[in-house]
């Protein structure tokens, strides 16, 4: 069983009066530990799947299986991480990385301790009492991903959570991504621009057009893991890529 | 791991007074020097160093009557805040009750206090009931609309997200809403603040038997403007005193918003 189905997702906004329709006719899904990007040129509607998955959004047309049953609260099967970070300035480094968790009712200092334990692995270490306004833009995105981690819910969306890095924090940070992956066992769900990310980090790839988006391609990335920086300059991933990039052209 | 300074800060602080201290010292040396000059009645304007002197001469007084002024002045806006906290969490609820509520605040807001006032002493008697009850009006306002405003700007998708993770709506406003207001509500508490003496006084002129607003209004009937302006050179420490509280109150409460602000 999935645990996100979407069927034939449609969604058109009205912006004063004009219509805009932004997806049509989406078909996506996410199996249990699955790591699938999306991938699709800016504006054409991946942060609106997202949204939709989370119900923020209501679609116009299809259906949104979560854990195989309409109409559960989303926040009970994905944790979500939005493109902004949306950290609370009002709280430091450690009380924002357990709000995902305190709200299903966990006792405060169990999971402070919790969050305590993982701050080496998310590189927070010596920064549990900074405010957000005292981090770097990589180590806000950092405790934004921790957050969504520590939820603890069986999927993780991750709206372009590498999008603030420069190219050489970026490679590292994917790597470390994978490896956190690897602890969590969580599904991801995962949006981006960038090409060779996608490939990198994924079992499969949603390749969608611009607006309205469609899924123009689906890709299954059978490159073996664990995945070496080398890995991008392989053959078959070039071959994957080159794919992907003929798919993004034809629109 | 702050990477703040924090040696600066009062250095800064002193740096911002000394102009404002300069000008004030201006504007009593004119004050001193002109009713010298020009020969002016102390019963039109008394020099600053007669009022001064009566200032000495009768604190014990008029510490006795900024004690109930100030009292006053603490309770109303004291009970001005907890309305105004219920009503923009109730507004905050539902936007119907929003927009129910909102014109009401404004329209009461055009009610001339001063003119309605002397309805309180009918309904509320001499005692202190009905300057604060002048008091918590004069102050409801500024704080509510800054509290309202505030909760408003609060990020939607931060709340969004919120709702997400399961919160209630009422979670969300003390997780998301009020710390967001916080920065506006204080904004707002400072005005309020220094509005609540000014009410109190008022309150006071309309009957009581204690306070500064007593003082004055004895003193007006008297001619003894010394004694006046003494009483207004309190009221100037009383509303600074509530002005610094404030001040304190807003840094205890929010640390992470003068961090952020003392980066840059
Ligand atoms: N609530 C909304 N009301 C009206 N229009 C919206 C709304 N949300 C999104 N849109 C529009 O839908 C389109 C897709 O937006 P979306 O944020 O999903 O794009 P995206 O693929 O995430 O882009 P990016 O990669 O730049 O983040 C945009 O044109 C946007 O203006
Ligand atoms: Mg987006």
């Amino acid at each position: 069983m999935a645990e996100i189905f979407m069927e034939d997702v449609t969604k058109t906004f009205s912006v004063n009066g004009v219509l805009l329709s932004v997806l049509d006719g989406v078909t996506v899904q996410v199996e249990e530990g699955e790591f699938v990007s999306l991938i699709g040129p800016s504006g054409c509607g991946k942060s609106t799947l997202f949204n939709i998955i989370c119900g923020l959004t209501t679609p116009d047309r299809g259906r949104v299986l979560l854990g195989g049953h309409d109409n559960v609260p989303a926040g009970e099967v994905v944790s979500y991480m939005p493109q902004k970070d949306l950290l609370l300035p009002w709280r430091t480094v450690l009380d924002n990385v357990i709000l995902a968790r305190r709200a299903v009712g966990r006792e405060r200092a169990a999971v402070q301790s919790e969050a305590r334990e993982l701050m080496p692995l998310f590189g927070l270490t010596g920064f549990e009492n900074s405010y957000p306004a005292e981090l770097s833009g990589g180590m806000r995105q950092r405790a934004a991903l921790m957050r969504t981690v520590l939820a603890r819910q069986r999927v993780l969306l991750l709206d372009e959570p590498l999008g603030a890095l420069d190219a050489i924090t970026r490679t590292r940070m994917q790597q470390w991504l994978l490896k956190v992956w690897n602890n969590f066992k969580q599904a991801v769900f995962f949006v981006t621009h960038d090409i060779d990310e996608a490939i990198f980090l994924s079992d499969r790839v949603y390749v969608l057009t611009s607006r309205p988006a469609k899924v123009c391609l689906h890709l299954s990335v059978s490159l073996p893991r664990p995945r070496r920086a080398k890995l991008v300059t392989a053959p078959s991933f070039l071959a994957l890529k080159k794919e992907i990039m003929r798919a993004l052209q034809v629109q | 791991m702050s990477r703040l300074n924090q040696a600066d800060r009062p250095v800064n602080m002193g740096d911002k007074l000394w102009p404002a201290l300069f000008c004030l010292l201006a504007f009593f040396l004119a004050w001193e020097a002109g009713v010298r000059l020009l020969d002016i009645k102390p019963y039109i304007l008394p020099a600053l160093s007669q009022v001064l002197n009566t200032l000495g001469d009768m604190l014990p007084l008029l510490a006795r009557h900024s004690q109930s002024t100030l009292l006053e002045a603490v309770t109303g806006l004291a009970a001005a805040v907890g309305v105004a906290l219920v009503l923009a969490a109730l507004m905050d609820l539902h936007p119907w009750i929003r927009q129910g509520i909102y014109p009401l605040l404004v329209v009461s807001q055009t009610v001339p206090i001063i003119s309605i006032a002397p309805l309180f002493i009918i309904w509320f008697g001499y005692g202190i009931l009905p300057k604060v009850v002048v008091v918590a009006l004069v102050c409801f306002f500024p704080v509510v609309v800054s509290l309202v405003e505030g909760m408003q700007s609060a990020d939607c998708d931060m709340v969004n997200l919120l709702r997400v993770m399961g919160y209630s709506r009422w979670q969300v406003i003390r997780l998301v809403r009020f710390p967001a207001a916080l920065p506006s509500f204080f904004a707002g508490l400072k005005i309020a603040g220094t509005y609540s003496v000014m009410g109190a006084v008022i309150g006071e002129w309309l009957g009581a038997v204690n306070g500064l607003g007593v003082f004055m209004t004895r003193a007006t009937h008297a001619y003894q403007l010394d004694r006046v302006f003494a009483a207004i050179l309190i009221i100037i420490l009383v509303s600074l005193l509530i002005y610094a509280v404030i001040e304190l109150l807003a840094h205890l409460a929010m640390p992470w918003y003068y961090n952020e602000r003392r980066d840059d």
